[in-house]
């Protein structure tokens, strides 16, 4: 039953999503570090272990490679296991698993193998937790031929993909951050997939295209308003999902706009805003009005220091300026 | 034909002073008086150290701080037994070797509060920069202990620390099988404190002893009591004897307790018992050395209250000189990337000296 107006914060809306899959499918387990653990997952998993037992939630020994690679192992022989890594940073013990082998074995087996995993990695981001425990790795997965990257920005998306991400028979890495768990909106009590490969758009605008995902998604917003004041009208498109990409919803967008700003929330060079940015140019080149502007980190790990973050993260007030430049570019 | 046996190994572990400070005679370090002074002032020390640091965060002026208390004697038992030459891989809870090492204690205490700069250590001190990925530490060790074996050193080796969780960590495992293979001039230094944030040492593995893997690679190892200094004192000088003598890696687990938080970040009363914490504080490190000392007359309350002035009026020098160290400037992230500055960050060097706060 639906009930109207229920309102659920980020975290809790991944924590329905994980009750309402692992009781319609008795295949889904949760594995990971600091399952049972408030600060380390937030309350993502409340009340998991109590429901479903620790044979379908594991919390762990620290060791990525062997939750990730058994995880692989399990997905192989039947199982839907959704792996936790709390910081993705050491998700980079865990590449073999992810990167040799889940993404490569329905390619490798003639399609008799399928690894319907989800690794989901959380993005510590900020606070002083510098460059060991802040790293943006979307890109790296993207570029990775048989996963598939989600990205979602609001608790009501958050809570979709994660259904899709599970119910999905191919590898999905679910990426997501912690800036956005203060996130709170209306999110439906039923059980609900958001679709992987479509991207939404938050708000219509004519003279700009903003482009972004993550914690840049709401923050495009903000920029569109302030922007607006100037006379400037923003369409500000929440990719939601990275590989596939909805490149249609973009380059509809572009194609009215005739300028789009790209907004990244890892580092500039070899990152995703650089793939979306050649996707408009090749499509859009008859209709652009001023080339692609990208948004994203410099090439330069999280400092350690508050001061310096804040030098570091691009926000609204980048967007804005990219947006203006873009505008002011404009040829026509 | 009957089976044979292959290999056997056997696990020992060394303690020394009991619960209450008594020493089994026959095993204490044969020692000056002041030498046992020191292992008890380097405990001391450290302590204080990290008291103020808990002080300092509670106040907003410290960022995340991981305490060693309880860790006491294995940093101290150790850090005695160092020499100039040796080199160190810490993980984030090492201070109290750290500080006794050479390493300055605002140099701690600012990477702690997030600033780069504290990496900066004394040209001296041969101590790598703190690594935050657990057991990361253990291959570097054993990269270093292999270069120093290459430059023909016949004293200097390198220590690679590790706690019971890193154990599970394929980087463990991997170390130990290759500094084994390579005789590295690498000791393992494990404080299983017995807990990995909330997970507790019996989750994390099915071994009874951490020190026993040590056989399963073909070295040796020892666990002793962590929280007895003269027996970390003890069992580490064999480790490190064996080790400088080029005979390859030792591992030493010492068995201790984490008394505080994980981190400041943390809140352990909603996952242990509070009997489990008081039973180790009744065995406190600091505690049994100061019994076992004023035994032998050669520790009193008049000493302790001496000394523990010296060390706050340190610890205060290094508050007042961590806090008036000027903010780094904003361009610093990009200063310290490459040897040399690549075009691109000449352009967001540009735009990072222009940016205002998000
Ligand atoms: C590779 C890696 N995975 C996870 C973490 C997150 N983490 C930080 S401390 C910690 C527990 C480590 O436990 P232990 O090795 O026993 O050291 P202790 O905290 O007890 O000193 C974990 C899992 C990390 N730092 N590195
Ligand atoms: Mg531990």
């Amino acid at each position: 039953m639906s009930s109207p107006g229920r309102r659920l914060g980020f975290g809790l809306a991944i924590n329905e999503a994980f009750h309402q899959v692992m009781e319609e499918d008795p295949s889904v387990v949760l594995i990971g570090q600091g399952v049972k653990s408030p600060w380390y997952v937030g309350n993502t998993c409340n009340g998991l272990v109590a429901r479903f037992g620790e044979r379908r939630v594991y919390d762990t020994p620290v060791s990525e490679n062997a939750v990730t690679g058994a995880a692989v192992g399990a997905a192989l022989a039947g199982l839907r296991p959704v792996v936790v890594h709390p910081r993705m940073d050491f998700m980079l013990y865990a590449f073999d698993p992810i990167i040799n082998e889940a993404a490569n074995w329905r390619y490798m087996s003639g399609g008799a193998a399928h690894v319907p995993v989800v690794f989901w990695g959380i993005i510590n981001r900020a606070g002083e937790q510098a460059a060991q425990h802040s790293q943006a790795l979307h890109s790296v997965f993207a570029h990775v031929p048989g996963l598939k990257v989600v990205a979602p920005s609001t608790p009501r998306d958050a809570k979709g993909l994660m259904v899709a991400a599970i119910r999905d028979d191919d590898p999905v890495v679910f990426v997501d951050e912690r800036w956005l768990y203060g996130g709170e909106e209306e999110v439906p009590t039923e059980v609900y997939g958001t679709p992987i490969g479509k991207a939404a758009i938050r708000r219509e605008g004519t003279d700009v295209t903003l482009v972004a995902f993550s914690y840049l998604a709401p923050k495009a917003l903000e920029a569109a308003a302030v922007l607006a004041k100037e006379g400037i009208s923003a369409e500000v498109i929440d990719l939601r999902t990275l590989k596939p990409l909805d490149a249609a919803t973009v380059v509809k967008s572009v194609s009215k706009t005739g300028r789009a700003v790209v907004c990244d929330v890892g580092w500039r060079t070899g990152g995703i805003g650089g793939e979306i940015a050649a996707q408009i140019t090749e499509a859009c080149w008859a209709g652009l009005k001023a080339a692609p502007v990208r948004v994203a980190l410099p090439d330069l790990p999280a400092p350690a220091s508050r001061s310096l973050e804040a030098a570091y993260y691009p926000g609204a007030a980048q967007v804005v300026a990219a947006a203006r430049e873009v505008v002011a570019r404009g040829r026509g | 034909m009957p089976l044979k046996v292959v290999h056997q190994a056997v696990t020992e572990r060394l303690e020394i002073l009991d619960k209450d400070g008594r020493a089994d005679e026959a095993l204490v370090p044969a020692l000056p008086g002041e030498e046992l002074v020191r292992l008890h002032k380097l405990m001391l020390r450290m302590r204080r150290f990290d008291e103020k640091a808990l002080t300092l965060q509670r106040q907003g002026r410290m960022g995340t701080w991981g305490s060693l208390r309880g860790q006491e004697a294995c940093q101290a038992g150790l850090a005695a037994n160092l020499r100039r030459e040796d080199w160190l891989a810490p993980s984030f809870r090492e201070h109290g070797v750290m500080i006794s090492a050479g390493v300055s204690m605002h140099q701690v205490y600012a990477i702690w509060r997030g600033d780069e700069r504290g990496h900066l250590f004394p040209a001296e001190v041969h101590c790598l920069p703190v690594s935050v990925p657990v057991g990361s530490q253990l291959l570097h060790a054993v990269g270093v202990g292999m270069g120093l074996g290459l430059r023909g050193e016949k004293s200097a080796v390198a220590v690679g620390f590790a706690g019971d969780g890193a154990s599970s960590e394929g980087d463990f495992h991997e170390a130990l099988n290759f500094g084994g293979v390579f005789k590295a001039r690498t000791l393992f230094f494990i404080q299983n404190n017995q807990w990995a944030i909330s997970v507790p040492f019996r989750k994390q593995t099915a071994a009874a002893t951490i020190a026993q893997r040590a056989h399963g690679y073909g070295l040796p190892g020892v666990q002793v009591d962590g929280n007895d200094v003269l027996a970390v004192y003890a069992a580490t000088r064999k480790a490190l004897d064996h080790v400088r003598a080029g005979h390859g890696p030792y591992l030493v687990e010492c068995l201790t307790y984490r008394m505080e938080n994980h981190t400041t970040a943390d809140d352990h009363t909603r996952y242990r018992k509070a009997e489990e914490v008081a039973y180790w504080r009744e065995r406190d490190p600091v505690d049994r050395m100061r019994r076992f000392l004023a035994a032998r007359k050669l520790w009193d309350e008049a000493r302790e209250a001496a000394y523990l002035e010296e060390v706050a009026a340190e610890v205060e020098g290094a508050v007042a000189l961590l806090e008036s160290t000027p903010k780094a400037p904003p361009t610093d992230i990009v200063d310290y990337m490459y040897a040399r500055r690549p075009w691109f960050l000449e352009e967001q060097r540009a735009e990072i000296a222009g940016r205002v706060a998000p």
